[in-house]
């Protein structure tokens, strides 16, 4: 692969807090290599602002392996930016060329408020979960890991929702906003296990009322979740998160019919 | 002060259940009148916060990050090991025990490791009681695989994700109790101090990364679970907060650092690719089960990988360790490693990578797929497409990734890799109760020095983490808090805790005010650069003086030049980070000091002095045999305290892996 050097113009968003309005700022980068990330980009910037005397670009990131979830850019019209099942800090630079402009704003919903310039508040996903995102079991209760055998293609779906990384990037794709997917996801990942059947009504419930208390908009079945996922979660979760909705409605239903 | 261990007398098999048995209780009722706070959630804080919780206590939690689930123990990949035998190949409480003893070079103590492994198998049914979907064969069963520095498949996984799996599980059984009103929760929130009233750990300062202002909270007791310390080079495997700075300032309150230079060099790492490198990016070591290392036998060979005809290249791990080849311990390989690159034999545009090739393995696995599918005249290309989807479904995450980040098809062409710091065995000392020399304070986790010796085995530290928090504080907490039941929540405008925030928010006004020329990040890299020369893979006497030096001069220059832009009450990363880099500008010195102390090799310290003819590492059991727990004296003043570790069981001999 051939490594070469760009130019770039950057449209970032900035805003004090999450009280003042926001505006985009222009700046310049230079030099900028084809072999680094998105992120260590952005630390050419600020450096660059540092030594300017300038105020340096507020941005959410931390494992910049993709997992951790923190990173969060809404890019070119893009949650993560242009590449498939990417995360914004394992976006390269190999992806532009001299003279790109290229437009960074943060995630957009009204249940996640700017807190700095790129830097928003989820923490409506930490109190979703608490309304019914677990198997209630404590320390000490388990049987033997072995005791239940779980057939390997429910275990490998499970696992498939439970890698969501909690980043936020479907409510911001989402014209609605709506967290759906994020939601589809926990609930899948339990009501797939045996471990998590016992709760499965009140958990799809609770978290469902929650989700709609935080302001979250509702799901209009857009797809456009499913796209910018960087994990892949499908949009076959929400169909499930919906199946288990209904039956956690009617009484008696059918609750192993999934 | 002696150091005391408080190991339990009696048999190693036997400590830990008659402690269990016989450790004092606190009731339901007295629980409830009972702070605790959590420093970290990471699987150390977490499992300790939700089980703690659980019981009754009244529970805080903190971390950096703006939810616990993104603790760094998120990026954990290859697995979490466990002596259940469920293969049958002859794995064993005593057995884990023994490997994670020799695999640390016989610098860990061993009722803490014995015990470690004795509740392994309780944390994977935990676990699998939560929700973790761990891998599974199609009998329905869970699946295990092979990791470095053992002969038995005990490996328990999910994917690549393991630690996310785990963190998970841990994060919703916190939320459970968040729920329930038991835990508090705090993000995005960074601990500054430790609050000390009459000797003992009351409480805790700390300061809210949103507004910046500055948080007094009581505690009957402290519990830090903040992670590693690795970052202190500047570049590692590590999340970009991690940070030494909770540990730091317990250690200024009075709690002993063990063995600080202890630090894991993990051979299979993504190569720097230039200056603006900000972390390295790890490639699990189960790549090493079917990859194999080598470099050209000619120096300074500009050749492409592929134009190199096979007797033209050395594999080097396989020639010089023919017995384990390409699955030596970590150390041993991240050594290897370098010795090629500085002889001159190192690939790529830096010179500083070897190759991981896959090329053997897809062939290898093809031929079989061929033979399974019946088809025995195969030719080349076949086998080869067949072999790719085998490859393909054992690591295709880590392909993926590594494609991602070098833009290269390492299906097509070889990996390249490099060491890069990963880990540190170092960290508080702590007894066998957890509790750090200052009463009170308790540390889990990465962030204590306890089970790994000088050397970490793969797959022993969210064992660790998870055993810590879910198995062991849960009783000795309860043994220690039952001797404060009387103890009223102490209020925060205690002097103690005026005189502890004046003293954080006098630092901040005095970095703030600096306002020199230099940004924290050039600093951070030039320290990681003094570390990474003189203290990192390979050290010597006259290195590890010159870093010393070096470093003082590092850090007086930071204190009369840093720049930090913005404001102290609002959200200011630069300013989070100074505080973090202030205190690796320290704890490197001491780093230093510690691997000056030690003259020998053992597990990932290596001293160059200290080698056998053909460049192994030597053990000086003579005078080394202890854990070296430090005590701050004040600036670059630290006073040396032995642990000397006594091996009723476990015989320690030379390590040989040829
Ligand atoms: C890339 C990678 C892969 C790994 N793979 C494996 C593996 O396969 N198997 C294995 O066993 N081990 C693995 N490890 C090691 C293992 O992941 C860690 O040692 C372990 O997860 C550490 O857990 P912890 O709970 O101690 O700390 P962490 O998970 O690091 O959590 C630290 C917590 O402390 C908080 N914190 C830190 N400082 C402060 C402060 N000042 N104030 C407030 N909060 C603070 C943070 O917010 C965070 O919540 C890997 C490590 C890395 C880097
Ligand atoms: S569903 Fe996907 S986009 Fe949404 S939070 Fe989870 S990982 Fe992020
Ligand atoms: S920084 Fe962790 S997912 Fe991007």
């Amino acid at each position: 692969m051939e490594h070469y050097n760009m130019n770039l113009t950057l449209k970032v968003w900035k805003q004090k807090n999450r009280n003042e309005k926001g505006r985009f700022e222009t700046y310049q980068v230079k030099n900028i290599s084809s072999e680094m990330s998105f992120l260590e980009m952005f630390d050419v910037l600020n450096e660059q602002l540092i030594a300017e005397g300038k105020e340096p670009i507020a941005f959410d990131h931390d494992c910049r392996e993709g997992i951790c979830g923190m990173c969060s850019m809404y890019i070119n019209g893009r949650a993560h930016g242009p590449w498939h099942h990417t995360t914004t800090c394992q976006l390269h630079m190999r992806e532009y060329k001299d003279g790109d402009t290229i437009v960074v704003e943060p995630w957009r919903a009204n249940a996640f408020p700017v807190i700095k310039d790129l830097v928003v508040d989820r923490e409506a996903f930490d109190r979703i979960i608490q309304a019914g995102g677990y198997v209630s079991v404590n320390t000490g209760n388990a049987v033997d890991a072995n005791a239940i055998p779980i057939e390997k293609h429910e275990a490998d779906e499970s696992f498939a929702s439970a890698a969501c990384i909690g980043c936020g990037a479907c409510v911001a794709a989402c014209p609605n906003a709506s967290a759906m997917l994020f939601v589809s996801a926990k609930v899948s990942h339990l009501a797939m296990l045996p471990q998590g059947d016992p709760e499965r009504k009140t958990r799809v419930t609770n978290m469902i009322q929650q989700m709609d208390k935080e302001g979250f908009g509702s799901c209009t079945n857009i797809g456009a979740c499913e796209a910018e996922c960087p994990k892949g979660i499908s949009l076959e979760n929400i169909a499930r998160l919906n199946r288990e909705y209904i039956g956690s409605m009617t009484a008696g239903g059918s609750q192993n019919s999934i | 002060m002696p150091l005391n261990s408080k190991i339990p007398a009696g048999e190693l098999a036997e400590k830990w259940e008659k402690y269990k048995s016989t450790c004092k209780l606190v009731n339901p009722a007295n629980k409830r009148q009972l702070e605790v706070i959590v420093i970290g959630t990471g699987l150390a804080g977490a499992s300790a916060a939700a089980s703690l919780g659980e019981l009754g206590y009244k529970v805080k939690t903190f971390c950096f990050q703006d939810s616990p689930r993104r603790a760094h123990s998120i990026a954990a990949q290859g697995g979490i090991n466990a002596a259940k035998n469920y293969q049958n190949d002859g794995d064993s409480t005593y057995r884990l025990f023994y490997d994670t003893v020799k695999g640390g070079d016989y610098r860990a103590r061993e009722a803490n490791v014995y015990r470690l492994a004795s509740v392994s198998a309780n944390i994977i049914d935990q676990c699998v009681a939560q929700g973790v979907p761990f891998a599974r064969e199609y009998g329905g069963l869970l699946s295990n695989r092979s990791f470095g520095g053992t002969q038995v498949q005990r490996t328990f996984y999910a994917a690549g994700q393991t630690g996310q799996q785990l963190l998970i599980g841990a994060y919703q059984a916190l939320e459970r109790q968040v729920a329930l009103g038991n835990v508090k929760q705090y993000s995005r929130h960074e601990m500054l101090d430790i609050v000390m009233v009459e000797g003992k750990a009351r409480g805790v300062i700390v300061r809210n990364l949103v507004t910046g202002e500055l948080e007094r909270h009581f505690g009957h007791a402290v519990l830090l679970c903040s992670g590693g310390y690795g970052n202190v080079f500047y570049l590692s495997t590590n999340a970009m907060g991690s940070n030494v700075t909770a540990a730091w300032k317990a250690h200024k309150k009075g709690a002993f650092f063990g063995n600080p230079c202890f630090t894991q060099i993990h051979p299979t790492c993504i190569p720097v690719s230039g200056d603006h490198q900000s972390k390295l990016t790890l490639m699990s070591e189960s790549l090493r089960n079917d990859g194999r290392i080598w470099v050209p036998k000619k120096q300074g060979d500009t050749r492409k990988a592929n134009e190199i005809p096979e007797e033209e290249r050395d594999y080097y791990l396989e020639r010089r360790y023919p017995a384990f080849g390409n699955l030596v311990p970590r150390d041993v390989a991240s050594r290897a490693a370098k010795e090629r690159c500085d002889a001159g034999y190192g690939v790529g545009a830096s010179k500083q990578a070897v190759y991981l090739d896959y090329a053997s393995a897809i062939e290898r696995y093809g031929k079989i797929e061929a033979n399974k599918q019946g088809l025995a005249n195969a030719d080349k290309a076949t086998i080869i497409a067949l072999g790719k989807d085998v490859v393909k479904e054992k690591y295709g995450n880590l392909f993926e990734m590594y494609e991602k980040i070098t833009g290269e098809n390492p299906y097509e062409v070889p990996m390249r890799i490099y060491p890069a710091v990963h880990y540190t065995m170092g960290g508080i000392w702590v007894d066998y109760e957890l509790q750090t020399t200052v009463p009170g304070l308790y540390a889990l986790g990465e962030a204590n020095f306890s089970d790994h010796g000088a050397n970490r085995l793969g797959a022993s530290a969210l064992m660790q983490g998870l055993a810590d928090g879910y198995f062991v504080i849960p009783y000795t907490l309860g043994n220690n808090l039952a001797d404060d039941i009387r103890t009223k929540a102490i209020p925060t405008d205690h002097p103690a805790f005026v005189a502890a925030e004046n003293e954080v928010r006098e630092r901040i006004n005095r970095l703030m005010s600096i306002k020199g020329t230099e940004s924290v990040e050039s600093f951070h890299k030039r320290l990681g650069k003094i570390m990474w020369d003189k203290c990192g893979m390979a050290r010597n006497a006259q290195g590890l003086k010159e870093a010393i030096e070096e470093i003082k001069a590092l850090r007086k220059e930071f204190w009369s030049n840093v720049r930090i832009p913005g404001e102290i009450n609002e959200h200011n990363p630069e300013l989070d980070k100074a505080n973090r880099v202030a205190d690796f500008l320290e704890l490197g010195e001491l780093m230093c000091i510690d691997a000056l102390n030690r003259n020998e090799s053992c597990g990932g310290h290596f001293r160059e002095e200290y080698q056998t003819e053909d460049g192994e590492a030597l053990r000086q059991d003579e005078g080394y045999m202890y854990v070296a727990a430090w005590e701050y004296k004040g600036e670059s003043q630290y006073e040396l305290h032995k642990e000397d570790l006594i091996y009723d069981v476990v015989h320690p001999t030379q390590r040989s892996y040829k």
